[in-house]
């Protein structure tokens, strides 16, 4: 074929409004943005419902989903657990993201957060009498170098030898595994008159504040959604800020969407590639420190319950940009802050959760499946997220 | 045989590709069907071919309309493609390649009968004078001979009308003449012939009638004994063009660019570049002519800082540049319009601004510490939008939207736009349409006549002799020869091209 396969001959007008071009500067249009994830949530919840008609009957359908749905926005409560949920999934989502963005894939979340949540611990429940000002943030930096180090090693590895980072990330993730449990069990860092792996538990000074006290509620200390969130938020924000609004972003997304022409313009791809997975691992990360410091306030065993692995599915439905993985957070956060009231007040167990959510990714990543079923017009077909495992 | 397509029209999104279109071709006659990239040549030759399906209109053989659901039922029906880019396994002997997908069996369970193979691919090669030994491993052999197995390829599934797409892009002008001795033995043997390509000189050279077409639709039938270049650019384009580089006597200064005995390897280490030297002064064009692969590449992408050479020296002004870095060279007002304009010119996702601060967004006025000033970006992109006359909506537009004639100027545009001491420009107008090629020449001679040094690399021999004003031919990683650009005639660089010394 000659190019002309390649090329159009007159350009299509422009048509994004000026508010999607301030969100999402040069990102896809907003169907693909924003229609096709919802009506993706959409399917995935109408044949989750079938699952339910399949495995507990018809009438079981609307008393798990008005439970689900009570238990992620049905009062304070709800709200602080399903945004206290959705805290980590932001910032380990956003690390996925920011490597999609670079051209890697980033399997390694969950060993980071591993590393920065147990060097985040370590930081939290050492420098008694230090004030709150200093030692949390100390912590949390703390976690933002762990993650960073385990970042850092498979960039190293991708850049100097083309090791695939899918490859070494999901190595890694292992090797953190283990040298947690082993790291939880030496003398210094084991709980005293424990012989589980169990660290020491984090000072108040290093812990994250809860914030929802103050509501002029019933018993107000229940509400555990502590300030966390909002780091999290402002963490979003300065990801969107590095990748479209800076010389180092620009740098992240040549890289990854087309490396030799980053090489011509004269940027290092070598170096990019180990500093996009040194930010990437430095923000899952602070993923780990957010549940190690917020709300499991010492170092224990498999404590980032998979949320490294929900990150990826959270950059998928987020189109790794980062507003759209904090709306995705949200709504994971809500599916799992109201996954376990659904399991305390019906008939439908917590498991659905899990299926709704691995149904979410299935329509997300086929969206022209969704296109053909609620026959969506309009929009750029979506090309392929990564590059193959040989780029 | 007798094929004929009448009325077909293909849309694609926000495209009519092809436009009404009717086209006869009769076996013993040569079609030549002319249109700039862009014009749905290929687009009319897949549907030809059962890859695209009409939308409307019908192909009709032999006086039967005709269904084609794949390019099995266009080969049936006796349509044979020869592809620009060959299908061919490298690995594989000519007579294998040959067969590839039919072939030949003996036994009950299928045994490739190779020996039946060879013969039949001898028979061909010998009845049509194609001169090609069916054993031999196509990695091999030179490209005029690849494309000859190709024929083969063709003439084996029993095609009686052969389509070639742009099959000259590749060759010498030795091979050109070859090649045209081949199609006209072809045409003798009764076979039909359509000839499709953007060159004006080789369809008026071969054709018994030209088809122009020009946005998807038939502008015009030709006779190529009564018609001109300039006639068949007009329609080609749509508007008069001049085909001649308008340009005054060069006025070398000093030298700028200064290469001595560089040696480059290629990806498999291989020697790409055999210590060459050669200098380039301001105010001069230096064309570098050649078939493609013969270190052109290496050479360039070592001048630019891309790949680091073996050894030798480069000079920048009097400066060792040899192992600088791409950015180093952009700061030293070095522009470079790269070979491949998709593959790494552009980034095709990001927007025209976005690509036109791709090497300069680092520094003032493009952005301040790490943070991008996108609003500046955006008029500058704009400014050089306007001054560069390229077609785009606006600044905010995908380079992956724009044709590649506006692909490249915006290119040449980011380039250019600078203060600019030497110009290295690869293909700089590989294909696109004729009126960017007039305006990209153009935009290179004012660069030199404003004081750049200019390297131009290029396959095709007619810009080299419109724009050069010295001419180094590189064969298999040498300059055998050096020609002032006034002096020059193609057939004599063709000889050189094809490596024979003076």
């Amino acid at each position: 074929m000659t190019e002309e396969t390649t090329t159009k001959e007159t350009p299509p007008p422009s048509k994004r409004p000026r508010w999607l071009e301030v969100i999402a500067p040069r990102q896809v249009d907003w169907v693909t943005l924003l229609v096709i994830p919802i009506l993706a949530v959409l399917s995935a919840l109408i044949v989750g419902a079938a699952v339910i008609v399949f495995t507990d009957g018809f009438g079981a359908v609307l008393p798990a989903y008005s439970a689900l749905l009570r238990g992620a926005f049905g009062g304070w409560q709800s709200i602080s657990e399903t945004l206290l949920a959705s805290a980590p999934l932001i910032l380990a989502g956003l690390a996925v993201a920011l490597g999609f963005q670079a051209g890697l894939f980033n399997i390694g979340a969950e060993g980071q957060m591993t590393i920065g949540g147990l060097t985040a611990v370590m930081v939290g429940f050492s420098f008694d009498g230090l004030p709150l000002l200093v030692h949390l943030p100390l912590a949390v930096i703390a976690g933002l170098l762990g993650g960073a180090l385990w970042g850092f090693i498979p960039g190293l590895l991708r850049a100097k030898t083309g090791a695939h980072e899918v490859i070494t990330t999901i190595m890694l993730n292992f090797i953190a595994f283990r040298t947690l449990d082993y790291v939880l069990k030496l003398p210094f860092i084991q709980k005293e008159g424990r012989f589980d792996p169990v660290s020491k538990d984090v000072l108040d000074s290093a812990t994250y504040p809860s914030i929802l006290q103050w509501l002029p509620i019933e018993n107000p200390g229940r509400l555990r959604l502590h300030l966390g969130f909002f780091v999290a938020l402002a963490v979003a924000w300065f990801v969107y800020w590095l990748l479209y609004r800076s010389t180092i972003g620009f740098e992240f997304r040549a890289v990854g969407a087309n490396p030799s022409a980053a090489k011509y313009g004269g940027m290092g791809v070598a170096s990019t590639i180990i500093f996009v997975m040194a930010v990437s691992g430095a923000l899952a990360g602070m993923a780990g420190a957010n549940e190690t410091l917020g709300v499991v306030g010492r170092g224990v065993p498999g404590f980032t319950a998979q949320i490294g692995f929900d990150a990826i599915a959270l950059a998928l439905l987020g189109r790794s940009h980062p507003g759209g993985v904090v709306l995705a957070s949200i709504l994971f956060g809500a599916l799992r802050a109201g996954g376990r009231t659904m399991q305390a007040q019906s008939d439908v167990g917590i498991d659905l959760i899990v299926v709704v959510q691995a149904l979410i990714i299935v329509f997300v990543a086929a969206p022209e499946l969704v296109r053909a079923i609620f026959r969506v017009r309009g929009g750029k077909k979506q090309g392929q997220v990564t590059r193959g495992w040989s780029a | 045989m007798k094929l004929e397509l009448r009325n077909v029209t293909k849309r694609f999104p926000g495209v009519i590709a092809n436009d009404s279109v009717d086209l006869k071709v009769e076996s013993g006659e040569i079609l030549g069907l002319l249109g700039e990239n862009g014009a749905g040549k290929t687009t009319l030759m897949n549907i030809l071919y059962g890859l695209y399906s009409a939308d409307e209109g019908e192909i009709i053989i032999n006086g039967a309309e005709m269904s084609f659901t794949g390019p099995g039922d266009a080969i049936d029906a006796g349509i044979g493609m020869v592809h620009q880019h060959f299908m061919l396994v490298p690995v594989f002997t000519v007579a294998e390649n040959v067969v590839l997908g039919i072939e030949p069996t003996v036994g009950p369970v299928g045994t490739i009968d190779l020996g039946e193979a060879r013969r039949e691919v001898e028979e061909i090669s010998n009845k049509y004078g194609l001169d090609i030994n069916p054993d031999a491993t196509v990695e091999d052999l030179a490209v005029g001979i690849q494309q000859r197995i190709e024929i083969i390829k063709v003439l084996f599934r029993d095609a009686e009308i052969i389509v070639f797409d742009e099959p000259t892009a590749v060759l010498t002008p030795q091979e050109v003449e070859e090649f045209f001795k081949i199609v006209n033995g072809l045409k003798e043997a009764g076979k039909g012939i359509i000839f499709i390509t953007h060159k004006l000189g080789e369809v008026l050279a071969i054709s018994n009638r030209i088809a122009v077409l020009r946005r998807g639709k038939i502008v015009g039938e030709v006779d190529p004994k009564t018609a001109s270049k300039e006639q068949l650019a007009e329609l080609m384009v749509g508007r008069p063009v001049d085909l001649m580089v308008d340009k005054g006597a060069a006025e070398p200064g000093d030298v700028v660019l200064s290469v001595t005995d560089l040696v480059v390897r290629d990806e498999r280490q291989h020697t790409a570049v055999d210590h060459v030297s050669f200098e380039v002064r301001a105010g001069e064009i230096v064309g570098i002519a050649g078939v493609q692969g013969n270190g052109q590449t290496e050479l360039v992408e070592a001048l630019t800082g891309l790949e680091p050479p073996l050894a030798g020296h480069v000079e920048l002004n009097g400066i060792d540049v040899t192992l600088a870095t791409p950015r180093a060279l952009h700061r030293s007002s070095v522009a470079h319009v790269p070979e491949d304009r998709q593959r790494s010119g552009l980034v095709l996702e990001f927007d025209v601004a976005e690509n036109i601060v791709l090497d300069s967004y680092y520094a003032e006025p493009y952005s301040h510490g790490i943070r991008m000033d996108w609003d500046y970006a955006h008029e500058h992109a704009d400014e050089l939008i306007d001054q560069y006359d390229i077609r785009t909506p606006s600044s905010r537009v995908k380079a992956s939207n724009l044709s590649g004639g506006n692909q490249q100027k915006l290119i040449v545009a980011r380039e250019f736009a600078r203060d600019t001491k030497l110009i290295i420009a690869s293909q700089p107008t590989r294909g696109i349409d004729v009126g960017s090629i007039e305006y990209i020449h153009n935009r290179i001679v004012e660069e030199r006549d404003e004081g750049a040094a200019v390297l131009i690399v290029s396959s095709e021999l007619d810009e080299i002799l419109a724009l050069a004003d010295r001419i180094l031919v590189m064969y298999r990683g040498q300059i055998v020869a050096e020609v002032s650009g006034e002096d020059a005639t193609a057939s004599q660089l063709g000889l050189y091209m094809a490596g024979s010394v003076a």
